[in-house]
């Protein structure tokens, strides 16, 4: 394998992504806690998109990693809750049980070639059924209206996982676990099974024919993808101090995966990255906009809550129609024709 | 289990009967447009959904008869179906199958926030009650029995259609070979455009069933969709006749884990069931393309 190429770009963007909470506290003393939590919000969510994309990149479309991140959040905080298991334990017992069920879910599947809309609609009924047993379970759960993990103290604790009060350190928690997220990224694009994966992507017979193991290639790539979804979903349910059934597990979930890592870019990098930053900015940007304009805030009234997910839902239209690399991919392969010209 | 063979044990199984026949008609509409366009409609329940809205709208805000505001509803949907067909599943007919799965899930999440903004979160009801039916001890309400015959109805009329009429006959053809068909004369463009007023009809005519049931809210489509995805790949995407055996089956399992444990177990059993049957029979129970 070649030795990796250090582009300086990356060095100064993390040297900035480190320096963001200082730089926020200088120029916007009185608003720092809000930038910060949107920091937070987009490397959490990247980190979960890139566990998906992982999958996604190699036409394993999966619409049941609202199941993972649901199993990750609520492992770990019924564990805290019920028995007082550190999150320290509690975390890694539900990143593996995760891990696990995909492989349980995704052993038959791959055995028996279910791929393309049939994978999608078999995870579907893999998220939808987590969700369920999360709200049947509600004596534990909570049902519908979600759960808290009870507070440690002044909540601010490594025994317990909780950070939430200290944005500063929330924000650096989430710099580490994002930095993490694409380094594992990053090492699978540069393993073998990669080309495995690849292969088996474009013609599964073919790839088999030439000595891959698709299956055993396939599950390897599954645990990893599910575990740092229950990763991401379990520092999530941390960070937010809540979870429920709608913000961390079900369908919608699994979809919101799909649509940022789709509008971001699936085959590069940071694309899953960039379609958090895009999909959260926006959301944000009209939340903003429909706050501070008295005349939208009264044509819209309650419905302007809706706002954001019918854009989202038309760009979502848009760019599988017409950019179904992404924002963030559709700009390199731009910029690189442009180079080479 | 405390739910041995008794009166609520039948009465649970009748009621999935009568469920099933709602299961069936939903499955119908997406299952016709898998056969033969080969796509899956994955906001086919927001579409259901709007058609509920639609006739919400009609019957309590313009104050239409409810015999005037159905049809009409069922036309809009139908129109709907088309829309999407020319506007967003057209210019992704040959790319991979999980975008066009994908597309319309961007349907979905428009769908879902159009309607919001239209006619807010709140639960709607155009509060028709027929009443109930004694039998015994056990009571089966109207509603639901009027559901259950008018599905079986429009079942029965659909297959009379394929089966004896000319554009019938060419809907069945494309979707045995959609590469010879259009060799043979067959305007298959036309043909998916039929499909999707078809495939569009039968959402809204479920739509009308199901506003005689449940209340409308947006996310009524997120509790009905994956039940009938499920259904349809249990019997076979693109199989008619597998999905309306696998919607019995599913309602089953809905109705007796729900009258046995609670709601939620009912389906989470059926979704269960459903991801072991797969496994077991990815190409569905009942055979049909793989």
């Amino acid at each position: 394998m070649s030795a990796p190429r250090f582009n300086p770009g990356y060095v100064i963007g993390l040297a900035l992504m480190i320096a963001f909470p200082f730089i926020v506290t200088t120029f916007f003393p009185s608003s720092q806690k809000y930038y910060l939590h949107l920091a937070i919000q987009i490397l959490l969510w990247a980190f979960i998109y890139t566990g998906w994309s992982l999958m996604g990149r190699f036409g394993l479309t999966s619409l049941g990693h609202g199941a993972f991140t649901g199993i990750g959040a609520y492992i770990t905080v019924l564990l805290w809750n019920q028995t007082g298991l550190t999150p320290l334990i509690g975390i890694p017992v539900a990143v593996v049980t995760a891990a696990l069920l995909g492989l349980l879910v995704g052993y038959p599947c791959f055995r028996q070639r279910i791929t393309g809309h049939y994978f999608a609609l078999v995870t579907l009924a893999l998220t939808e059924f987590v969700r369920l047993v999360i709200v049947g379970m509600r004596d534990l759960t909570g049902g519908s209206l979600g759960t808290q993990p009870q507070r440690y103290g002044d909540g601010i604790s490594i025994y317990a996982v909780q950070f939430e009060p200290d944005r500063m350190l929330a924000y650096y928690v989430a710099l580490v676990m994002w930095v993490i997220g694409l380094y594992i990224w990053w090492r699978v694009d540069r393993s073998m099974d990669r080309f495995a994966l690849d292969a088996a992507s474009q013609d599964e017979d073919a790839a088999q024919s030439v000595g891959i193991d698709v299956t055993r290639e396939k599950l390897k790539i599954t645990a990893l993808s599910a575990g740092m979804c229950a990763f991401g979903g379990a520092m999530f349910g941390q960070y937010q101090m809540y979870i429920g059934p709608d913000t961390i597990a079900g369908l919608s979930v699994s979809l919101n995966m799909v649509f940022a890592v789709i509008a971001g870019g699936m085959y590069v990098m940071l694309g899953p990255t960039f379609g958090a930053f895009f999909t959260q900015m926006l959301a944000e940007t009209l939340r903003v906009a429909i706050q501070s304009s008295a005349w939208l805030k009264s044509t819209l009234g309650s419905s302007a809550l809706a706002l954001d997910s019918a854009i989202y839902g038309l760009l979502l239209i848009l760019f599988i129609i017409y950019m179904p690399k992404g924002i963030l991919g559709t700009a390199i392969d731009w910029w690189e024709k442009r180079k080479s010209r | 289990m405390d739910c041995a063979l008794d009166i609520f044990f039948l009465e649970a199984v009748l009621n999935g009967l009568l469920l099933a026949g709602l299961l069936a008609l939903l499955a119908l509409g997406l299952n016709l447009i898998f056969g033969v366009i080969d796509v899956v409609w994955i906001c086919y329940a927001e579409l259901v959904m709007v058609g509920m809205y639609a006739i919400f709208h009609f019957h309590k805000t313009a104050g239409m008869p409810l015999v005037l505001a159905i049809p009409l509803a069922i036309l809009a949907i139908a129109f709907a179906g088309i829309l999407l067909h020319t506007l967003i599943i057209r210019p992704v007919l040959d790319s991979a199958p999980i975008n066009q799965l994908l597309v319309t899930g961007g349907v979905l999440f428009l769908l879902q926030a159009v309607a919001t903004m239209a006619f807010g979160v709140e639960f709607k009801n155009i509060g028709l009650q027929l009443g109930s039916l004694p039998v015994g001890e056990m009571r089966f309400s109207w509603n639901r029995i009027l559901t259950f015959l008018v599905a079986l109805a429009a079942m029965l009329a659909l297959w009379q259609f394929l089966r004896r009429t000319y554009i019938g006959t060419a809907i069945r053809a494309i979707s045995q070979d959609r590469q010879i068909m259009p060799l043979m004369g067959v305007d298959s463009k036309q043909v998916y455009l039929i499909t999707s007023a078809i495939g569009g009809g039968l959402a809204g005519l479920a739509a009308s069933l199901m506003v005689l049931q449940f209340d409308i809210y947006p996310q009524i489509g997120l509790q009905f969709g994956p039940l009938t995805f499920m259904i349809c790949v249990l019997g076979g995407l693109g199989n008619m006749v597998g999905g309306f055996i696998a919607a019995f089956i599913i309602a089953q399992f809905i109705t007796i884990g729900g009258s046995c444990f609670a709601t939620e177990w009912g389906y989470a059993i059926a979704f269960l069931f459903f991801m072991v049957m797969i496994f077991w029979r990815p190409q569905g129970l009942f055979g049909g393309k793989a």
